[in-house]
């Protein structure tokens, strides 16, 4: 403390003084809003006690009331549907890339990564005409909003699979395949199991992306009844809401962080830290 | 094994790009209802130049998109400044505490963008804790004095500056990683030959490092820039007054709310237009960047 008075501009302090300071701005309002999902009062801005009444309680709480319950369960159907449809089908297209003899690998490649450069916004004009317009007969609504989210996770579980199978090289299949083994098995019984901590992860990803989607989703709900958590944020957070607001993204928040963790762990079992990280970054 | 992937990429991604694109040189049906034309021979124009006439003439979607790249770029100016020295620091002196850094860095991208801004809508709202605390220190007063805050208390009441601080708030994570990666790269033999070579800090800072980490600076620009061009939910969230309008709120009062769905494609249009322009240019750049430090 005495050095840092005398020199205050000795090298790595101040960075030091920046950093501490940037990361309590951008943890310490989250963890406010988190708090006020426990206040006792209706107020979201002043304290008024500790209670679950937001979370359980008989009236107006994420559990009993039918707008947030609502919102809440038709978030982890969306959520369930996209890891189920998204994790297979970008699994089988990292394959595939990676097997790809012949022209057009490289164009669907980057065909394959644009979505991760894509404003979600032109994504969601350009999916809602393509509802209203080229596919009426499914229209806005769930399926319509799975469909989306489908489009945009599916990069994220091939980049994730791809390194997977990067960093597993060809050596594997290679030796199965001189021990004799059909293409089949090789790709059931070496590929598929060695790949398995990279499909448990892009699935979490593809959950928590899910979870936390807001423009696609917005643009392709039919009515009140496919409202998502985040779409209630949207829509209620300069209303006047109760703190039952900040205890449905509270619980929204809990599920993704578990998601992710469990998935950061399972990979880490699996995979080098350096990968494990990767993943733990991607999820943008 | 890639075809259901594929088909699904080219019918949900190109073919619905595609449909933009004939929403934006179709017509629009007497209920206002799009008409999109799918033969590039039969395409009409007019909607198109009546967007690029309204640019020409000054009118207000010139007034929105300039708006829109003086708010990102304000943005990613604070966003840099703010998060060079955090990503310099994680990067070449947290030491032991590297692992827990970048952890934290991280913890952001894990919450919901939108629960992020709930967080500051409950804080500064009027009597909210942010509010007093801004009010006590003394900064809500040097805000009103800079004219950056037009009253007291009233940070959600359609103020640029708190549209562009949420922007900053909201994507400068995005910035921070990859930064954090660039300078993670640099090898601390140049720096120490440069000071070697007789460089003051300052000067080795200046002329090596700084330009070794421009890939870095670059990448994080990119991808703090693409979200926030598209973005109309964080100037409805903290502001919803037209004077901070951007383009991403005119595409969605158009398309997604309102029922000039022709004109709303047209916008989409000229904004993936210029992104790519801005991608195309960030490419270049790299490449030239990296050509540099290969030699």
């Amino acid at each position: 403390m005495i050095n840092w008075l005398r020199n205050p501009w000795g090298k790595p302090r101040w960075l030091k003084l920046i950093t501490i300071v940037y990361i309590l701005w951008s943890i310490v309002p989250v963890a406010i809003a988190i708090l006020f999902a426990f206040n006792a009062g209706r107020s979201r801005t002043t304290w008024q006690g500790f209670s679950f009444r937001w979370f359980t309680g008989a009236s107006g709480s994420v559990l009993h009331d039918p707008q947030y319950q609502g919102a809440l369960k038709h978030t982890l159907i969306l959520a369930v549907i996209c890891v189920a449809v998204a994790t297979p089908l970008g699994v089988a297209l990292a394959l595939g890339l990676q097997r790809w003899r012949g022209p057009g690998g490289g164009t669907v490649n980057t065909v394959m990564l644009l979505p991760l450069v894509t404003p979600e916004i032109v994504m969601g004009v350009a999916l809602l005409l393509l509802f209203l317009r080229v596919f009426p007969e499914i229209g806005l609504g769930t399926p319509a909003q799975a469909i989306g989210q489908v489009t945009f996770t599916l990069s994220y579980v091939v980049v994730i699979v791809r390194g997977r199978l990067t960093s597993i090289g060809p050596e594997y299949e290679e030796a199965a395949a001189d021990l004799g083994a059909p293409p089949h098995d090789q790709l059931f019984r070496v590929v598929l199991p060695l790949l398995i901590p990279a499909i448990i992860a892009s699935a979490a990803v593809a959950f928590a992306l899910s979870i936390d989607d807001f423009v696609v989703t917005q643009y392709l709900s039919g009515n009140a009844s496919t409202t998502t958590v985040s779409m209630l944020l949207y829509a209620s957070a300069r209303g006047a809401p109760t703190p039952a607001l900040n205890a449905i993204a509270t619980v929204a928040l809990l599920i993704t962080l578990a998601t992710l963790t469990l998935a950061f762990l399972v990979y880490r079992r699996f995979a080098s830290g350096r990968e494990a990280a990767a993943v733990a970054a991607l999820d943008i | 094994m890639a075809f259901p992937g594929v088909a699904w990429l080219a019918i949900f991604f190109l073919v619905a790009f595609y449909a933009v694109v004939c929403v934006a040189f179709g017509n629009e049906d007497t209920l206002s209802q799009p008409v999109p034309f799918w033969n590039p021979l039969h395409w009409n124009a007019g909607y198109v130049l009546q967007v690029l006439g309204n640019y020409w003439h000054r009118g207000p979607y010139l007034t929105v998109s300039i708006r829109t790249i003086e708010f990102v770029a304000l943005s990613i100016g604070l966003c840099l400044l703010i998060g060079y020295p955090v990503a310099y620091y994680t990067a070449r002196h947290a030491g032991r505490w590297k692992g827990v850094v970048l952890l934290l860095l991280i913890v952001p991208f894990w919450i919901n963008y939108l629960m992020r801004m709930l967080a500051w809508i409950n804080l500064l709202a009027p009597n909210g804790w942010g509010t007093r605390m801004l009010h006590d220190i003394g900064i809500e007063r040097v805000f009103i004095w800079l004219g950056l805050l037009s009253a007291r208390g009233g940070w959600l009441d359609g103020q640029p500056s708190a549209v562009i601080l949420a922007f900053v708030y909201g994507y400068i994570p995005f910035l921070i990683l990859p930064l954090v990666v660039a300078l993670d790269r640099i090898d601390q033999r140049q720096i120490d030959a440069a000071r070697d070579l007789g460089a003051s800090p300052f000067s080795a800072f200046v002329r090596v490092t700084l330009p070794l980490s421009k890939v870095g600076i670059l990448a994080g620009c990119v991808l703090v820039a693409l979200p926030m061009f598209g973005d109309y939910y964080t100037p409805d969230l903290v502001s919803a007054s037209t004077k901070t309008s951007l383009i991403g709120n005119q595409i969605d009062e158009f398309t997604r709310q309102g029922s000039e769905k022709v004109t709303g494609a047209v916008l989409t249009l000229v904004l993936s237009a210029f992104l790519l322009l801005l991608m195309f240019y960030y490419l270049r750049t790299t490449r030239q960047a990296t050509a540099v430090a290969e030699e």
